[in-house]
C-alpha cells in the first residue's frame, strides 16, 4: 500500500428513516477543520436510497462533495449490503481518513470494514488532529472506563478509520448558500450481500428529548433526596426548551430511566448549559459532560468535585434554590 | 450443534482508581473478572445447550492467567476450553486480535460464534465482528434476544431507537449485549470437575497451533499504535459562591444564563 495514493477527509454520512444522523453532521463540522490541515477536501459518502435531499443537507453543512450510493437495498441497515457499498467507495476513492459515528450502526459497519480493506479502526474518538510533522491524524479516545485518555494512530494503512462519539464535535450551522458537487457512484450491489433477512422493526422511542440531543440538561444526582424531586427539573428544562439528565447513580435508585444516564456508562453530553444539581461530580460523570459550554453546579457539599468543573458554582440547598431559579426564568420570559 | 463463545478476561473497570499524587492508574488489587457482555454471551449460549443440546467451546486470548476465565466458564457449564496464549500475540490492536481469534476459529467445528459486543477496559466493540468478517460469515451485533429456528437464528438487534429482528442462516457470528440474560452461578460440581476433569482441562494454543501470517499480528502486526497515553487535565475551575440567601444563588444563576443568551 502507498499511503500517499489517499487523500481527503470522508465522513460516512449515516441515515436512518431517510434522515441524516446528527453525529453525521458533527463529524463534517469537525472534518472540515481536519480537511483545511491537511490541505485536503471534504466528502460525506451517503448510502441509502432516495438520497437527492439527504444530499443537499450535506452540503449545507459543509461537505465540498457527497458521494451518493443510491440503492433499494442501502434503504435500511444491514451489515452486508452496507460494508460491500464502503468498501467499495474506499477502493474507488481512496480516503486517507474515514470518519463514523460510534453509533449502533457505526460500531458495526466500521470494524467489518476495516477487517475486510485491512486497516487500522480507533473506536470512540473524543478528539481528532493532525500531526503537523507528518500529516498523520491522532485519535484520541478514553480508556478504562474514562480513567485514561490514549492517543492511537494508523501510520502505516490506509484510510485511517475512526468511530467518534455522538456529541462530541460541533455541527457547523446549516448554509442554504453552500456550493458542493454531488456525485452518484453507480454500484451494482450482489443479490448475495443480503445474508440477514429483517422480519420486523420495532420502535423503542423514548418518551423525552434525547439528552444527546438536547442544549440544555438540568440534570439531578443523588442529592436530589427523592425521584419526585425531578419534577422540578422537568420545570425548569421546559422553560430552557431542554431535557432533564441524571448521573448513574439516580438510574441504580431507579429515580430516572438509564437513557437519562450522562457519564463514561451513559451517554457523552455538550449542551450550551449542564445544570449539575446534587451531582458530587465522580470522574466517570465528568467523563460525559465537561466539554459543556456552560456548567453550573448547586451542592451542600463544598468539597464536591463537580465545582472543579463548573463555570458557576454554589454551595447551597437545591431544594430552596431551584423553585426560585424557576420563578425567575418565567418572569424573565414574560417580561419579553 | 457447535457453539464457540469468545471471552475476555478484563480488570473489573468500575473497581479502578487512579493515584491522586501521580494520576496514573492503580492496578494491583483490582479483580479479574470475565468480561460483562462475554458471561452473558456465554450464557446464551448455555441456555442452548440446555433447549436444543449443543457444545459449547470457549476461547480466550490473553496471558496465562487468562485460564482463570475459562475454568469459570466450564464451571457454568461450558463443554471445551482453548487459551490462545504466545508472546507473539501481545500487543495486537483488534485487527491483529481478531485475526489470530479467527484463525484459531478455523480449527474447530462452529454453527454460532457468540462473542461480547465489547470489552469494560477497551470498550471498542470492534472483534467480534472483524472475526466474522476474517471467517466470511454474518454478523449480527448488539443482540438483546437470541431464538434458534432449525439451521437459522432469531436475534433483537439493538439500535438507539429501534429493534430489528433479524433472521440469519447459520453459521453466525453475534454479539451479546449484558441485558441479554442474568448469567448463572458456577455450580460446586462443575468448579471441581473445571479443576480436576483432566478431559475439561484448558486447552493451550501458541502461534505454532494456529494458522496465522506472523506478519500481521502482535505488536508489530497491528495497523493503530498507541501514540501516547495520559490523564486528562481538569477544566480551569470557574467561580464558587456560597450566597447567604435562596435568592441571591438563583440570582446568580439566572444572571449568568442571561449573560450567555441561554435565556
Amino acid at each position: 500500500m502507498n499511503i500517499n495514493d489517499y487523500k481527503g477527509v470522508f465522513v460516512f454520512a449515516q441515515q436512518v428513516d431517510n434522515k441524516v444522523a446528527s453525529v453525521s453532521l458533527e463529524l463534517l463540522g469537525r472534518g472540515k477543520g481536519i480537511a483545511n490541515d491537511m490541505n485536503t477536501t471534504l466528502t460525506a459518502v451517503l448510502l441509502g436510497h432516495n438520497n437527492d435531499e439527504m444530499a443537499k443537507t450535506l452540503i449545507q453543512h459543509g461537505a465540498d462533495k457527497v458521494i451518493s450510493v443510491d440503492d433499494p437495498m442501502l434503504e435500511v441497515y444491514m451489515t452486508e449490503p452496507y460494508a460491500y457499498a464502503l468498501t467499495k467507495v474506499i477502493e474507488n476513492y481512496k480516503p486517507s481518513v474515514l470518519l463514523l459515528g460510534a453509533t449502533a450502526i457505526g460500531r458495526d459497519l466500521g470494524p467489518r470494514v476495516s477487517a475486510r480493506v485491512h486497516t487500522g479502526l480507533t473506536a470512540d474518538c473524543t478528539g481528532l488532529a493532525i500531526d503537523e510533522e507528518n500529516g498523520n491524524l491522532l485519535m484520541t479516545r478514553p480508556a478504562f472506563g474514562g480513567n485514561i485518555m490514549a492517543t492511537i494512530i494508523c501510520p502505516a494503512f490506509r484510510p485511517q478509520m475512526a468511530t467518534v462519539r455522538p456529541g462530541v464535535m460541533q455541527a457547523l450551522a446549516a448554509n442554504a448558500d453552500a456550493k458542493g458537487e454531488i456525485e452518484k457512484f453507480e454500484l451494482e450491489i450482489p443479490a448475495s450481500c443480503k445474508n440477514v433477512e429483517i422480519l420486523e422493526i420495532v420502535e423503542n422511542k423514548p418518551e423525552r428529548m434525547n439528552i444527546q440531543d438536547a442544549n440544555v440538561l438540568i440534570s439531578g444526582g443523588r442529592g436530589m433526596g427523592t425521584a419526585e424531586n425531578f419534577g422540578q427539573l422537568e420545570k425548569i428544562a421546559d422553560l430552557l426548551g431542554g431535557t432533564i439528565s441524571s448521573s448513574r447513580a439516580c438510574v441504580d435508585l431507579g429515580w430516572t430511566t438509564p437513557d437519562r444516564q450522562v457519564g463514561q456508562t451513559g451517554s457523552t453530553v455538550r449542551p450550551n448549559l449542564y445544570m449539575a444539581c446534587g451531582i458530587s461530580g465522580q470522574i466517570q460523570h465528568l467523563a460525559g459532560m465537561e466539554d459543556s459550554d456552560l456548567i453550573v453546579a448547586i451542592n451542600k457539599d463544598e468539597t464536591a468535585p463537580i465545582f472543579n468543573a463548573a463555570d458557576v458554582g454554589i454551595v447551597g440547598d437545591l431544594n430552596a434554590i431551584l423553585p426560585l431559579v424557576e420563578k425567575k426564568i418565567a418572569e424573565i420570559q414574560a417580561a419579553k | 450443534m457447535n457453539i464457540v463463545v469468545c471471552i475476555k478476561q478484563v480488570p473489573d473497570t468500575t473497581e479502578v482508581k487512579l493515584d491522586p499524587k501521580t494520576g496514573t492508574l492503580i492496578r494491583e488489587g483490582v479483580p479479574s473478572i470475565i468480561n460483562p457482555d462475554d458471561k452473558a454471551g456465554l450464557e446464551a449460549a448455555l441456555r442452548l445447550k440446555d433447549q436444543y443440546g449443543a457444545k459449547v467451546t470457549v476461547v480466550s486470548m490473553g496471558p496465562p492467567q487468562a485460564d482463570a476465565a475459562l475454568k469459570e466458564a466450564v464451571a457454568m457449564g461450558a463443554d471445551q476450553a482453548i487459551l490462545l496464549s504466545d508472546r507473539a500475540f501481545g500487543g495486537s490492536d483488534t485487527w491483529a486480535t481478531s485475526t489470530v481469534i479467527a484463525s484459531a476459529l478455523k480449527k474447530l467445528d462452529y454453527d454460532l460464534i457468540i462473542t461480547g459486543r465489547q470489552a469494560i477496559d477497551g470498550d471498542t466493540a470492534q472483534v467480534g465482528p472483524q472475526i466474522a468478517e476474517h471467517l466470511g460469515i454474518p454478523n449480527i451485533s448488539y443482540a438483546e434476544d437470541i431464538k434458534l429456528e432449525g439451521d437459522h437464528i432469531i436475534v433483537k438487534r439493538k439500535y438507539e431507537d429501534r429493534y430489528h429482528i433479524i433472521k440469519c442462516k447459520l453459521p453466525c457470528l453475534i454479539t451479546a449485549l449484558s441485558e441479554l440474560n442474568v448469567p448463572r452461578y458456577m455450580t460446586p460440581g462443575r468448579i471441581f470437575d473445571a479443576y480436576r476433569n483432566e478431559e475439561l482441562a484448558t486447552k493451550v494454543w501458541g502461534v505454532n497451533d494456529v494458522p496465522v501470517d506472523t506478519t500481521v499480528i502482535g505488536l508489530k502486526g497491528s495497523p493503530t499504535n498507541v501514540f501516547k497515553s495520559f490523564t486528562k487535565a481538569p477544566k480551569a475551575a470557574g467561580n464558587v459562591y456560597k450566597p447567604d440567601t435562596a435568592e441571591e444563588a438563583a440570582q446568580i444563576i439566572v444572571d449568568k444564563l442571561q449573560e450567555k443568551f441561554i435565556l
